[in-house]
């Protein structure tokens, strides 16, 4: 909704709070998770506003709000209300109000040593306790700047300043994120900044309302949550379209010529673009692939994207439409060819025209309301596209993947036999049961794979560590590598052994980069070897239908299993008999365990 | 601007902030004629009118604020200055 994007007016969104989010409860396909809210200080508008940022995101939460800064007792020795809501996201807003013991002038440094430490010992107690407790993602704030400095400039370097100690407080907050998982921190520290501290920190509303910050500062505050959640359920975007003149550079390429373009160090309006594209390049180390959409002469494109004082080359790009055709249709175009969904585009043209259309025409996708140049940045960051929550190294790799496809399609076009195609490949593949290096991966492709999904079942990375540890599951991924390299894991199969010689398939997904090239059969091979082994007889498969997943409506059929229920929705529910023997079906791709 | 335009503009900021097109307030209103008008909610009552008329409310006006027509009041002396 363009209402919850930024920049958002906070007098719109509080005031209309609840007609939004009538609106937003009539999307289908909502995700339901259960959020605790443990609060230090007042929660309820954080918790309303959130609400509806999380159901303009596809979420739909149930909460549980703690009592009033009893976040500490909730989580320490709990209770029976929290026990029986399961939460999925455990959300503590704990601010610089709930700092129990600040430094004085009087205390040595050992004193306050000890003292943050015991501050910290709290917290890490309390992560501690609700992980054991609950199998949940935690969010936990950091702190704010204080409000006052006593010390004035030194409150900052002196150990006995609060600005000191709420530093080093953070610091070890970050430590601590560091090295747990499922652990993220809400940066309220770079949020109130980017506010205003003097209003974030308005005491009116502490004194009347025990809100530690005002209230007209809450959307920015639920804004931020919900981007970590979104991230956490894989609802970040994945790829930037791009327009090329007044986006990419400064000028029209093909009335001012490549010479004339507004780009590199000499002038600040080349300077500002400069930046823009350098902030978009370091996308691509985050794995976002980074497209081109431009009503312009091919020639002229390249030539643009080829000047030297530009930092964006044409080998940045997956893929480079520059053409006349409606920039919804090139849009679309490229969803195709990049085997992606269109809305999990960010798509960023400076004319606000075509923004009008593409997002008119192409459900979900972003257009962020950019206006000047030098505001670019700001505007696209703040919206949090991309928001980094489980980061695994293939997204150190993503350009490299999609550039190999495009040879491999290259290459398909030589073959008039798609078997022979497939042999040229030199397909290798490990298929094998988890490993403890896979289970971040395996849980983001849970979370991003909506085509070839089957169940669409989410699993957060506490969830894959639990099948991991359970026996009552067969479990698979798969990895796949060929001439022109390697795609990583791209495949996941996780089913439920049942009243013991049954196999549920609670999870059979798949990366689109690596469709038709029988990868799924090498991995029904070994799912049956593996049931076999475990004395399995049958194995039931499930299809749920999604706006998303039609593509895989046969799978079991083509996989041979007999449909035995389809209701109303078109659920289906397959099984496939297994004790009289089984033909593998894969002969193309030479798999190892 | 008078007083009958604004209860006409405070009359639509509790229609937003109550979700609740029938509301029809007076100087006598208070937070009992008013289902939803818990202590949670005033807050963002308070928030609601504050940008409605440009204008901010103090701690001490806010917790001795009795009824509607004190609202008005408060907002008549404040925008008038």
């Amino acid at each position: 909704m363009k209402e919850l994007e930024y920049p958002f007016d906070v007098n719109y969104i509080m005031k209309n709070k609840k007609k939004i989010k009538r609106e937003l409860l009539e999307k289908q396909g909502l995700l339901e998770k259960n959020i605790a809210i443990l609060g230090g200080s007042t929660t309820s508008e954080i918790k309303n506003i959130l609400e509806i940022f999380l159901l303009d995101y596809g979420i739909k939460p149930t909460f549980y709000e703690s009592e009033y800064n009893k976040y500490w007792e909730d989580a320490m020795f709990g209770n029976e209300e929290l026990d029986n809501f399961k939460p999925d996201i455990i959300y503590i807003h704990t601010t610089n109000r709930n700092i129990t013991q600040y430094p004085t002038m009087y205390d040595d440094e050992k004193t306050i040593s000890e003292m943050l430490n015991s501050e910290y010992t709290k917290f890490e107690k309390m992560w501690k306790k609700l992980e054991e407790k609950f199998n949940a993602t935690i969010i936990q704030n950091n702190f704010e700047y204080p409000y006052y400095r006593l010390l004035g400039n030194k409150d900052a370097s002196d150990i006995h300043g609060r600005t000191n100690f709420i530093t080093r407080l953070n610091q070890r907050f970050y430590d601590y994120a560091n090295s747990a998982k499922n652990f993220f921190i809400n940066d309220i520290n770079y949020v109130s900044s980017c506010y205003g501290l003097d209003r974030w920190a308005n005491q009116f509303y502490w004194h009347m309302y025990k809100y530690a910050l005002e209230v007209p500062a809450i959307p920015y505050l639920s804004f931020n949550i919900a981007k970590i959640i979104k991230s956490v359920y894989g609802k970040n975007k994945k790829a930037f379209v791009l327009d090329l003149d007044n986006t990419l550079w400064g000028g029209i390429v093909g009335d001012d010529g490549v010479e004339n373009l507004a780009i590199g160090p000499e002038v600040p309006s080349g300077q500002v673009y400069s930046e823009f594209q350098q902030y978009l390049k370091d996308h691509k180390s985050l794995g976002i692939i980074l497209n081109i959409d431009s009503k312009n002469e091919h020639e002229n494109a390249i030539a643009g994207l080829n000047h030297p004082a530009g930092t964006l080359k044409p080998e940045d790009f997956i893929i480079i439409k520059a053409n006349w055709n409606p920039k919804n249709l090139n849009v679309k175009d490229i969803a195709e060819e990049l085997n992606l969904g269109a809305d999990s585009f960010v798509f960023v043209d400076d004319n606000p025209a075509e923004r009008k259309i593409v997002e008119n025409y192409v459900d979900g996708i972003a257009t962020p309301e950019i206006d000047v140049p030098e505001n670019y940045i700001t505007i696209i960051d703040r919206n949090g596209y991309f928001e980094v929550t489980n980061f695994s190294n293939e997204d150190l790799k993503k350009s490299e993947l999609y550039k190999d496809n495009a040879k491999r399609s290259q290459m398909m076009a030589t073959f008039e036999n798609y078997d022979d195609y497939l042999l040229s490949l030199k397909m290798k593949a490990e298929i094998s049961t988890f490993k403890p290096i896979y289970l971040e991966r395996i849980s983001q492709l849970s979370n991003k794979s909506n085509q070839f999904n089957l169940t669409t079942k989410r699993y957060s990375l506490a969830d894959i560590e639990e099948v991991d540890q359970d026996d009552n599951y067969i479990k698979l991924y798969g990895k796949l590598e060929d001439i022109f390299g390697d795609n990583g894991v791209i495949t996941v199969v996780i089913g439920n052994i049942k009243n013991k010689d049954e196999l549920h398939i609670d999870l059979w997904i798949m990366s689109c980069r690596v469709l038709k090239r029988n990868m799924e059969f090498a991995m029904m091979d070994m799912l049956v070897k593996k049931a076999q082994e475990r004395n399995i007889k049958t194995i039931y498969g499930y299809y749920y239908p999604t706006l998303k997943n039609k593509m895989v409506n046969n799978f079991y059929d083509l996989q041979g299993f007999e449909e035995v229920s389809c209701d109303e929705q078109g659920n289906k529910v397959y099984k496939l008999d297994i004790s009289k023997g089984y033909t593998n079906k894969n002969n193309v791709i030479e798999v190892k365990e | 601007m008078d007083k009958s335009e604004i209860y006409e503009r405070l009359n639509n900021v509790f229609r937003d902030v109550f979700d609740d097109d029938e509301i029809v307030v007076n100087e006598n209103t208070t937070s009992s004629d008013i289902e939803d008008w818990d202590s949670l909610e005033h807050i963002n009552l308070i928030v609601a009118v504050e940008q409605e008329f440009g204008m901010k409310f103090n701690m001490g006006e806010v917790t001795k604020m009795k009824n509607v027509g004190e609202m008005v009041d408060i907002i008549i002396s404040r925008i008038n200055k």
